[in-house]
């Protein structure tokens, strides 16, 4: 069964959000999503100092499978990304919650945040897939 | 219901990502495809290939039977064992299935061809056999193993029987010889040295766990796709099918034009087709960031083509392709990834062999 940290909220496109404090939160793909891509080769990361809004395409995911979009779970300015999967994409697949995470959003309405999916949800969400 | 082969618990018990592989449930990668893929140009991996069909031809015009039915020709195969690749066309010079076959002795040959064109390949091959009183019988109750890299021989001596070894000694590339119960042959799809293993259904699971023991590592499906696109092999149905022309499928090598009163399916439409000249299939390599795609449109100058197969390749660190372009193609072209047209080089459909870059 596939891992779903309780401490995270959730997007239904498979992207995990974690609170950094300050309105800062870390944004990764979850361990369902890296199994359904498969091997990572390349991460496409954004730009830091780019604004985006909710659902935005901001990174791209290719794996051996396809080439996936990455969406921004909630609104704001990207304020650091994960350098370290330029070199090892695999992390993502190897440590999708942990080393794998992809890039940090300073929220600009963090009231968005309410509205992801908890660990509960999401379950539900990928079961019925 | 998808089929299984005798192999699948095997499957199961080494913890694979099941797909369906037209009609058949195959293993994915057991883990990680690239790891998989590695331990086949570096060591050794095995993939279950008994989804793939085996066809005995048995009479005494066999070989003059084969001479009509293929695009290559088996009067190539003057050695009991020795093995030929070839096209199966249909009339129009359409590709039906690409196959490997076998001469055994003079009346008994061996086909392997595809799963996925079973049905259509059994249904023509028997229609052509009929003029030629050759019996055509499939055998499924052989599971094939296919054990390749480096050292996929070495571990494979490890288990036969002094016999079998005896056998396989000294074994030139593309040759078959019953040892025991085993149908040992030195092909391949992966550009390695190695085996491919007919083994009785019965003793599949037993051989496939004492080459596990051996330290052969299983592969699956997508392990089998890179390192064959890595070798620059085609497959069929994305490559090449019934609507396309060998000679637009980098196949033009299997066909024998010489002697050139010999008369085979497909023949008339073929030397049309080289007259008029048609598009030709190229190796694509993108030495930057991305990945090359099934499908995507490759812009050359004074025309277009398409991806037929793309993919990372894990040996050279950057992505290659097969593509179908016009002949007028030159060194150089442009892939549409996404709206943007990304450089590529164009160069001859092979990347790896024998663990070395090619390209």
């Amino acid at each position: 069964m596939s891992n779903i940290p309780t401490e995270l909220k959730y997007a239904s496109s498979h992207e995990w959000l974690r609170s950094e404090g300050n309105g800062v939160y870390t944004v990764g793909i979850t361990e369902h999503a890296q199994d359904l891509l498969g091997d990572m080769v390349f991460v496409e990361l954004p730009e830091v100092g780019d604004s985006v809004a909710q659902g935005d395409d901001v990174a791209v995911a290719e794996s051996v499978k396809a080439a996936s979009d990455i969406y921004a779970p909630i609104a704001g300015e990207i304020v650091e990304v994960n350098t370290a999967l330029t070199d090892s994409p695999e992390l993502v697949n190897s440590a999708p919650y942990t080393d794998g995470w992809m890039f940090k959003i300073k929220a600009s309405d963090e009231s968005e945040v309410a509205g992801l999916l908890d660990a509960a949800g999401y379950k539900n969400a990928i079961d019925e897939e | 219901m998808a089929q299984q082969t005798v192999l699948y618990a095997k499957h199961l018990e080494a913890g694979a990502k099941v797909v369906d592989f037209h009609g058949w449930d195959m293993p994915l990668h057991y883990g990680s495809q690239i790891e998989e893929h590695h331990a086949v140009r570096q060591d050794a991996g095995m993939f279950d290939v008994s989804h793939m069909t085996i066809v005995d031809l048995k009479g005494t015009r066999t070989r003059e039977f084969l001479r009509f039915l293929l695009a290559n020709d088996v009067a190539k195969l003057t050695v009991p064992g020795k093995a030929l690749y070839s096209g199966m066309l249909n009339e129009a010079g359409g590709v039906i299935d690409d196959l490997i076959v076998y001469f055994l002795t003079e009346d008994f040959f061996r086909l392997v061809v595809n799963s996925a064109t079973r049905e259509k390949d059994l249904a023509w091959i028997n229609a052509q056999a009929k003029a030629f009183d050759v019996s055509v019988t499939e055998r499924p109750e052989f599971a094939m193993i296919a054990v390749q890299g480096p050292n996929a021989k070495a571990k494979v001596a490890t288990i036969l029987t002094a016999e079998q070894q005896a056998a396989v000694a000294g074994m030139k590339p593309f040759f078959g010889v019953q040892a025991g119960d085993l149908f040992i042959a030195t092909t391949g799809y992966t550009g390695e040295d190695g085996y491919e293993i007919s083994v009785p259904e019965a003793q599949a699971a037993d051989f496939w766990q004492q080459l596990l023991d051996a330290g052969v590592k299983p592969a699956g499906l997508g392990a089998r796709d890179t390192l064959r696109l890595e070798a620059g092999m085609n497959l069929y149905g994305q490559d090449m099918d019934e609507t396309v022309s060998p000679l637009a499928a980098n196949m033009g090598w299997t066909i024998a034009w010489e002697p050139a009163d010999r008369n085979f399916i497909g023949r008339a439409a073929l030397e049309q087709q080289k007259a008029a000249g048609t598009a030709k299939l190229v190796g694509l390599v993108m030495e930057q960031k991305g990945v090359l795609r099934h499908g995507q449109r490759v812009v050359v100058e004074g025309g277009e083509g398409e991806i037929t197969s793309g993919t990372f390749s894990p040996t050279l660190g950057y992505s290659i392709a097969m593509a179908r372009v016009p002949a007028s193609t030159g060194d150089t072209a442009e892939v549409d990834i996404r709206g943007k047209l990304v450089p590529v080089k164009v160069v001859k459909p092979s990347f790896v062999r024998m663990g070395k870059k090619v390209v």
